[in-house]
């Protein structure tokens, strides 16, 4: 339990770090472009600023944050590779593709694999992680209200990608 | 869990991109850093908006935020039998109790009297049959988190608002007009966690909400003292969280009486319902 639990942190750094950046205002493809280079060099402070982090095992490594595609439309439309993020557990990489200044898609499109048991929890996991994650940043919600949640449910929680966007 | 780092990555949505006429001048850009804590067993996330400098320097204060709720955690936490009130259930409280304990009472007496019953901190005892034991935990937690956002009201810039386990507080510090606008507080669908059913927006003021997914039957009828079975949530918003959350308990035991209670009782809460 515990190894789902920080290893979905840190996955949620990941999309953070892009949401954040994704709800700029500045819907041109120029904006949205150095947003995203910004966010690549955002991430390795904040995954080795505090020790205290989980996926701050050994920061940030390779990094591809260039649209491979888009389009002039009413807003911006893309796909959007970020870092991939080295973890304990292994190297986590996350792509969102943002179609008129939304995301539309968010796909973790590199995770721990080394087990079948990190098989398992991926395969649950990341489509719920990412659903949540999309869903929220297209809706722009600052805040989840909801029955109470415990703690162990936070982790993979609406409110827990919120707060990592903003972290 | 300790502080997870607090690096700027998000800009608002109103922060309008420059007129490009005006390119090159000095906008103050404004900033959302979040801090998440576990007390209680439960995630606290503190948000705090504005100008960089601003936020910056209302950080230390999330701190008192945190030792607020430690502190009640300490007074009134059924998990810790040294804790105020669990010594005062057991009889020893022969060296005196805090003086929340009291104010915790007063305001649960009212509560009750406000819903006509339909919240109640006099709960079937577990043990012993035909017995009712004083747990205020279903108001302690919006009454503490809103007594602890007054920690961050008095810095200079900024608003913030406070998620805990669900239960949102917002507010805004001395001469943050510049910096107000709603929050958009996203009511989680009951049947599908990692879904939105709807949007409440506020800019100060509480959000709470109700309902048995996450912990089971957690919520108590009052008058049958039985756990509620029922699928769905009820939320309240409205000026304090203390409340809203109040309302949302009774919202979820009864949502049609309190649809008929809150316009007469609480006029300036509204109940959003989600089934």
């Amino acid at each position: 339990m515990r190894k789902i639990a920080l290893w979905t942190t840190s996955t949620l750094a990941a999309l953070g770090v892009l949401f954040g950046y994704s709800t700029s205002t500045g819907h041109t493809k120029d904006s949205l472009l150095a947003a995203s280079v910004t966010a690549t060099s955002t991430t390795s402070p904040s995954e080795t600023s505090s020790g205290t982090r989980s996926s701050s095992g050994g920061g940030s490594s390779s990094s591809s944050s260039s649209p491979s595609s888009s389009s002039a439309s009413s807003g911006t439309s893309g796909t959007y590779t970020g870092d991939a993020v080295m973890t304990q557990f292994g190297n986590v990489q996350v792509q969102i593709t943002v179609k008129d200044g939304k995301v539309v898609t968010a796909d973790a499109i590199q995770v721990p694999d080394q087990n079948g048991r990190d098989q398992a929890i991926n395969a649950v996991a990341v489509p719920q992680l990412n659903a949540a994650a999309v869903q929220a940043q297209s809706a722009n919600i600052d805040m989840i209200s909801g029955a109470s949640y415990t703690s162990q449910g936070y982790i993979s929680s609406l409110q827990s990608a919120l707060d990592q966007a903003h972290l | 869990m300790a502080d997870t780092g607090t690096i700027p990555v998000r800009r608002p949505r109103d922060h309008s991109s420059p007129d490009p006429a005006d390119h090159g001048s000095v906008m103050p850009e404004i900033v959302t850093r979040a801090r998440v804590e576990h007390i209680m067993g439960m995630p606290i996330s503190i948000h705090v908006r504005g100008r960089a400098a601003d936020v910056e320097r209302a950080l230390p204060a999330t701190e008192a935020v945190f030792d607020h709720l430690r502190l009640v955690d300490r007074v009134f936490s059924t998990y810790r039998d040294d804790s105020d009130l669990m010594r005062l259930r057991a009889g020893q409280a022969e060296h005196g109790t805090h003086p929340w304990l009291r104010e915790v009472v007063e305001l649960c007496l009212d509560a009750e009297h406000r819903t006509d019953g339909l919240f109640t901190a006099w709960l079937p005892s577990a043990g012993v049959e035909h017995r009712r034991e004083f747990d205020p935990t279903g108001l302690v937690k919006g009454w503490g988190v809103q007594g602890a956002a007054e920690h961050l009201s008095g810095l200079s810039g900024v608003a913030y608002a406070i998620n805990a386990a669900g239960d949102v507080v917002m507010g805004l510090g001395r001469d943050a007009s510049g910096v107000a606008r709603p929050w958009r507080i996203g009511i989680e669908d009951p049947r599908d966690p990692t879904r939105v059913a709807t949007v409440v927006e506020r800019v100060t003021g509480g959000v709470a909400t109700s309902g048995a997914r996450a912990r089971g039957a957690h919520v108590i009828d009052p008058r049958t003292g039985h756990g509620i079975a029922r699928e769905g949530s009820a939320t309240i918003d409205g000026p304090s969280l203390l409340w809203a959350d109040v309302w949302a308990t009774a919202a979820f035991v009864d949502p049609a009486r309190v649809a008929r209670l809150l316009p007469a009782r609480d006029p300036e809460y509204r109940l959003t319902r989600c089934d």
